[in-house]
């Protein structure tokens, strides 16, 4: 997971009649095996990191933190494929944070209100919509920058959904008080402004076979126990995938699969793709451009909502003010770390969430202080990659931060405690720092279209 | 040609007047679903406003509001998004309080001196990072920025504040409480001369002065200096602009520095004349607060006035509403949130009217300049 500048990076030429090199075969691999392969560096790695690093640690690649970083990956995760389909479509979507606020607390209003984790899904999504729709109507229609337009919903959001806790909570209260039966039933009881009543999330399953669901065996769970380097770590790692693993994650998951189908085999998606790369192409097709920016706007809205639902069902069995923590953006930070692309964005979400899980389940600061070791590892990689490319910004950065984290690294014993929770943020940063410029963005998104034009 | 003239201006005001008219309207409908009675809510919210003591907490309100819709809207100018305003301003509070705090004894300029100076110089290096990760890794502003913020208060406050608190014991400990000398005068008694005493210990922050001196030399930098000019030239067509001879990653970055070192000054009427030092209470959410301000008022020194005093008014009738209970105080929450979204929606209708307006003019002008041309086609 750590190791992450390889994997987008542009084929190399080895020029003709070249042997065939290990980097070169690594780039003549199909998408899906380089980013598997990546993902199995980065575990080994970690686990490598973990037995000879000297921290008395396994939090890094125990079955409890992977399961919590594929949780923890749902929300980017879905906020990603949301800016997917905007971006897809040629709109840009800054809005996404604003759009998982609505869809924290319709989440969680539909489960409490419905007494149904579905309802509450199904809410979210809607609600989430319904803020892009709004986005859509700015951009699409009014032809308002996109940045402003999602800065504006961002500052929306909040306070619409702070009324609406307030008028939940106002009718509760009268209908406890006058005992009247009201004309629409909200349940809120137990709720307040800033935060809903308890809403639990979707049923979650133990993977038969593998994560011994059903009473059956429990294979990674068994090789887990053996304790062998790196093999022991790649199966708790899986096993923790597997275990207590939530229907609405298998969800979210499926729905990488689904949007790229979506977006790359069907009419619909051709449109929506046209429509963010050559719009006026588009028209002359007798494509309807602005029909699929809506569609491609409204959907992204949906996943932002579906993203917000996540973290308020599943995360934090609870809707709370505030409750999103910019994850929305980092969701934008995934689709530019996978170029745009579903399984790309995917392995980003994984990355990024990584370190949210290591902020909770980190008590002790060893596990953070171990992964300033993965980071410097990975700076190295990336160090010895940017001299491969002659690329000289790239080397005097990595090295200068490689050297900087290592020294750091070596000369304490725990993180700070302040370092867990700004770390999702510096991954974030870091990341980006090698990887956007080499990124191509869909051709037309950010720019206003205007039909005949 | 008058005529035109009365349409355009009308066309001008005629946006924020109509989003805020949207907004009010949205608002009684949100009020009477509610069961609240949108009248009785405004005229609490109106009579409020009209007190002396109100007019100085607006002021208030709007002081910080305004130096940070100037930092938003600097970028906004050339389509930089400054987004991270928040974390500039909460970052630079904290060192500049820190920084007075240390010194004491000094001459009341001096200090006062220091601690701005402080606070606009980390306000600008924490900005300028971003804009250096802009220009020399092709880093989004959006995303960096907006992860600066968390860095910024999860992160650097978070850590420090531990470290360089006054009294660790304290429940709500912070920056060592800044000496007299480093604290800026009231401007009640300026006021008084026109007006009754101002009562209930209402002290109008002289950090207002400040403000209004940020928003003249907004004005002059963008409308009458050359990099200013660069500036909007950058805004409205940056490759114009490059083929004009203006550097763009230069501006960039003199954008993002000039944007964080005001947005340094956002803290300032907390530190300087209210708080005192840099505490776990201290204000947040004025950096947010602040782009709004900045997109009601389209960057111009004027309107994002305007702005400001619109939102510390309806942050004031929410105190009221929650006295009066006359309706819920979040239903400010949402006007704020509407008069923000149909603004820029206003905006974005009139400027294609006009536009329309423009070519329909100017195909009038063509076709009396060359009418023998069109009757010759026509024959």
């Amino acid at each position: 997971m750590t190791d992450t500048m390889t994997p987008t990076a542009p084929p190399l030429a080895d020029g003709p009649g070249g042997k065939p090199t290990l980097l070169s075969r690594y780039s003549s691999l199909p998408a899906w095996a380089r980013w598997a392969a990546a993902a199995a560096i980065g575990v080994f790695v970690l686990s490598a990191v973990q037995t000879f690093g000297g921290d008395d640690t396994t939090v890094l690649t125990d079955a409890g933190t992977s399961g919590a970083m594929l949780r923890f990956s749902v929300p980017i995760l879905l906020a990603a494929l949301g800016g997917l389909f905007a971006e897809r479509a040629g709109v840009i979507n800054i809005g996404l944070e604003g759009m998982m606020i609505l869809g924290t607390w319709f989440g969680a209003w539909g489960t409490v209100n419905f007494g149904s984790p579905t309802a509450g899904v199904i809410c979210g999504f809607i609600g989430g919509a319904l803020g892009g729709l709004l986005h859509a109507i700015a951009t699409v229609s009014f032809g308002v920058d996109h940045i402003i337009s999602g800065v504006a919903i961002n500052i929306l959001a909040p306070g619409l959904m702070r009324f609406m806790s307030d008028q939940m909570t106002i009718k509760t209260n009268e209908r406890l008080a006058s005992d009247l039966a009201p004309a629409f039933p909200f349940k809120w009881e137990g709720g307040s402004i800033t935060q809903s009543p308890r809403a639990g999330g979707l049923p979650k399953i133990n993977v038969p076979y593998l994560a011994g669901g059903n009473g059956t065996s429990n294979l990674l769970g068994s090789v887990d126990d053996k304790e062998w380097f790196f093999v022991s770590d790649l199966a708790g790692v899986l096993e923790g995938f597997f275990t207590q693993l939530s229907v609405f994650t298998v969800i979210a998951f499926a729905l990488v699969p689904i949007s790229a189908f979506i977006l790359w085999r069907t009419a619909l998606g051709l449109r929506i793709r046209i429509s963010g790369e050559r719009p006026e192409a588009g028209e002359s097709l007798g494509v309807n451009i602005y029909f699929h920016k809506y569609v491609g706007v409204v959907l992204s809205g949906g996943m932002a909502g579906l993203a917000g639902a996540f973290i308020a069902m599943e995360l934090s069995n609870v809707y709370r003010e505030g409750q999103t923590t910019g994850r929305g953006f980092i969701g934008l930070a995934a689709l530019i770390f996978g170029n745009w692309r579903p399984v790309g964005l995917m392995l980003g979400s994984l990355l990024f969430g990584y370190p949210f899980v290591l902020a909770l389940r980190d008590g002790t600061g060893l596990g953070t202080h171990s992964l300033l070791l993965v980071i410097a590892i990975a700076l190295l990689a990336t160090l010895a990659w940017s001299i491969k490319r002659q690329n000289k910004a790239d080397t005097i950065i990595a090295g200068t931060l490689a050297v900087a984290i290592l020294t750091w690294w070596a000369l304490t014993d725990v993180a700070p405690d302040w370092l867990p929770n700004a770390m999702p943020y510096v991954t974030v940063l870091l990341v980006l720092l090698f990887m956007s410029q080499r990124l191509r963005a869909p051709a037309a998104a950010g720019q206003t279209y205007r039909k005949g034009g | 040609m008058n005529a035109s003239f009365l349409r355009r201006t009308l066309l001008g005001a005629g946006a924020p007047v109509a989003a805020v008219v949207f907004a009010v309207a949205l608002s009684s409908l949100a009020l009477l679903v509610s069961g609240s009675s949108p009248f009785a809510a405004y005229g609490d919210m109106i009579e409020n406003a009209s007190r002396l003591e109100t007019f100085v907490d607006i002021l208030n309100e709007a002081t910080p509001l305004y130096i940070s819709g100037i930092a938003a809207a600097i970028g906004f100018r050339m389509n930089l998004f400054n987004i991270g305003v928040e974390g500039q301003y909460l970052l630079a509070a904290f060192f500049a309080a820190a920084a007075g705090g240390y010194f004491s004894g000094l001459p009341p300029v001096l200090h006062v001196g220091l601690i701005l100076i402080v606070a606009m110089f980390v306000g600008a290096a924490w900005s300028g990072l971003a804009g250096a990760l802009k220009v020399t890794r092709g880093i989004n502003e959006v995303i960096s920025t907006i992860m600066l913020n968390f860095i910024a208060v999860g992160g650097i406050i978070a850590w420090l504040i531990r470290e360089w608190a006054d009294d660790t014991g304290a429940t709500n400990s912070g920056t060592t409480p800044i000496d007299a000398s480093g604290q800026m005068p009231s401007l009640n008694g300026v006021v008084e001369i026109f007006t009754r005493e101002i009562s209930k210990g209402r002290q109008l922050t002289s950090v207002l002065l400040i403000a209004i001196a940020v928003g003249i030399a907004y004005h002059l930098f963008i409308n009458r200096t050359r990099i200013g000019f660069d500036f909007r030239a950058s805004g409205y067509n940056p490759l114009a602009a490059r083929a004009g001879g203006v550097p763009p990653k230069r501006m960039v970055m003199y954008a993002m520095l000039i944007s964080g070192a005001c947005a340094g000054l956002v803290g300032m009427a907390e530190v300087l004349s209210e708080r005192y030092k840099y505490d776990q209470s201290f204000i947040q959410g004025l950096g947010f607060n602040g782009i709004a301000v900045a997109l009601l008022g389209r960057n111009n020194p004027a309107g994002i006035a305007i702005g400001a005093l619109l939102f510390g008014f309806l942050n004031q009738s929410s105190g009221i509403l929650q006295i009066t209970k006359s309706a819920t105080p979040e239903i400010v929450e949402i006007m704020k949130g509407i008069i923000v979204l149909s603004a820029v929606i206003a905006y974005e209708a009139v400027r294609r009217i006009k536009e329309r307006d423009e070519a329909q003019s100017a195909a009038e002008a063509t076709q009396q300049i060359e009418p023998s041309v069109h009757e010759e086609v026509v024959a």
